[in-house]
């Protein structure tokens, strides 16, 4: 009888999560995307998933036996690690490019840190960050229409795009060649809009008539269902949506960072989306917030545990704060696309917010 | 200390970049390929050998308040020397490696064994100093720069030595290239004394 009696350092109250439960949580969550990615390209997307997820779990277990220390891959962080950044991937890549990433990620990205929980940005986005720097190409060109549809999601775009192709040859090759985000990038570019035809009243009208297409409802259903060209993971945001209310519904991952981040984006896009000469709407945050890589980032990779902030205004700072990169990027950098960026950015920015939203202790009086 | 330890000591005990840690910026900067890496090397050796028998021998004639501008004085007398041989003798070189040339006026690992060694030592010692640094310099500089121009463009020294279907790893020869090789590369050198 004596043994049985416990006494134990708080806290006694113990909660059932554990890290591979979250991490295989994350992993099932992110099945409803997979399913659409195959549906959309076929095989070959699940086939890098695999090879990238599996190249992230050989890099881990290897390390950690260097390390002499216990090899923990079956908890699943390496296994996630590496289908996130394979969903940075479009389906028409090389299939070393994910293994390579994976490899990069787990190294760079979180062993030299010293593993799980110590890595100051998210693995994941770093390996893509590394891999878009190392071969851009590779990475942005060469995206693989999706089979059941146009490869910039503008199937009602097809009636003007034949005539596009005799006009504005230019203008035909975008819309059928790129992901909406480009399109919508590249027809801020004046100079490109002035070089479609000799006519400038006309290159007003084209530019206008595509970016008016990119968020009439047809092409918003279009992003909505995957529709489109894109990375594998990012491409039907009603997948990605039904994993992250599974992982609200399971408590593992907070409201705030989406919320603020999905919200951010939203406002922003009204305000500042529209180009020149074109009006207010209300559909064009819809575009904004359903293309690109927003809704992955914002549910699956914005709340990662380890590089965000852990006090809740401080979540709120970095929904906000990213959001507000990733429409910077989007409208005025370089880039189509800045989740991956503003993600990285803000990751590296956390420790600072959680020292400035720091809850003073019961009784601390304020300095 | 010895002549012969005062040589080497730059090579792997003392090396200026991996242990001491000085000289970052032509490191970083000059580091993209191994001919740029070996340039760079010796110009900095010539300048570094130079000043350190110079500074030695005007060691007692030196205030000690104006030490240091006098130094610089010095070293870059030595530098414009490289920077106009180098510009008549190998203009494409000079060329590519560009501001680091006088920027080796700056160069806290010749300033630093000004300051550290050849202002206290003799002058045969700090010629040993100044070669054995310059050496290590050299060393370290063209083995970063050797990791980074194969992953990054496939070659070594301009001669192709990955098979064609190599795609080049472009971010080793960016500045984030530069840095991940030097940290892996000073984490190697620590690993290896720690287990001696």
């Amino acid at each position: 009888m004596k043994d049985k009696y416990i006494v134990s350092p708080a806290p006694h109250l113990h909660d059932r999560t554990s890290i591979p439960m979250v991490m295989w949580n994350v992993v099932i969550a992110l099945v409803p995307a997979l399913i659409a990615a195959v549906w959309f390209w076929g095989f070959r997307s699940l086939l890098l998933t695999l090879i990238g997820a599996f190249a992230a779990v050989l890099t881990e277990a290897a390390v950690q036996r260097f390390r002499k220390i216990p090899v923990s891959v079956a908890d699943g962080s390496a296994f996630l690690t590496g289908m996130l950044l394979s969903f940075n991937i479009h389906a028409g890549a090389p299939m070393w490019l994910p293994a390579v990433g994976a490899v990069f990620a787990i190294i760079v990205g979180k062993q030299v840190f010293g593993g799980l929980g110590n890595n100051p940005v998210n693995p994941a986005l770093l390996g893509r960050a590394f891999l878009l720097a190392s071969w851009p190409t590779l990475m942005t060109n060469g995206w693989v229409a999706a089979k059941r549809g146009a490869i910039s999601g503008m199937n009602d775009l097809s009636l003007i795009a034949d005539s596009l192709s005799t006009i504005a040859p230019k203008a035909h090759a975008l819309v059928t060649s790129a992901t909406p985000l480009k399109v919508a990038q590249t027809l801020r570019d004046s100079t490109w809009v002035n070089s479609l035809t000799s006519s400038p009243d006309l290159n007003h009208e084209i530019s206008q008539n595509i970016f008016t297409n990119l968020f009439d409802p047809g092409t918003l259903k279009s992003l909505f269902v995957g529709n489109i060209g894109g990375c594998i993971g990012e491409v039907s945001v009603f997948a990605l949506l039904l994993g992250a209310l599974y992982l609200l519904w399971k408590n593992i991952i907070d409201w705030r960072i989406p919320l603020s981040y999905i919200g951010t984006v939203f406002v922003l896009s009204f305000f500042f989306g529209p180009i020149k000469g074109s009006s207010y709407s209300i559909m064009l945050p819809f575009f904004h917030i359903f293309s690109g890589g927003l809704m992955l980032g914002a549910f699956f990779m914005a709340t990662d545990y380890t590089t965000t902030p852990i006090t809740k205004s401080g979540r709120l700072i970095f929904g906000i704060g990213c959001g507000l990169l990733t429409i910077v990027i989007r409208l005025v950098g370089g880039y189509p696309e800045g989740v991956s960026y503003s993600i990285l950015f803000m990751n590296v920015m956390t420790p600072l917010i959680d020292r400035f939203t720091m809850p003073r202790t019961f009784g601390e009086v304020k300095k | 200390m010895s002549f012969i330890s005062e040589l080497t000591k730059g090579i792997i005990k003392e090396n200026p970049i991996f242990v001491i840690v000085l000289g970052m910026c032509p490191t970083l900067a000059t580091s993209t390929s191994v001919d740029n890496a070996l340039g760079m090397g010796m110009a900095a050796t010539f300048v570094l050998v130079c000043s350190n028998i110079m500074i030695s021998l005007i060691k007692n004639i030196t205030p000690d308040k104006i030490r240091i501008p006098i130094y610089v004085v010095v070293i870059a007398a030595f530098v414009s020397i490289v920077d106009m041989s180098m510009a008549a003798y190998v203009p494409a070189l000079h060329k590519s490696l560009g501001i680091f040339i006088p920027l080796i006026v700056v160069n806290c690992i010749i300033l630093g064994r000004a300051e550290a060694f050849a202002g206290k030592n003799n002058m045969l010692n700090s010629m040993a100093d100044g070669i054995g640094m310059g050496l290590g310099f050299t060393l370290s500089l063209t083995v970063v720069a050797s990791i980074r121009e194969i992953l990054g463009n496939g070659t070594w020294l301009k001669i192709h030595v990955l098979p064609s279907t190599y795609e080049p790893m472009l971010v080793a020869i960016l500045a984030p290239g530069a840095f991940i090789t030097l940290g892996f590369l000073m984490a190697g050198m620590n690993l290896l004394k720690g287990r001696k």
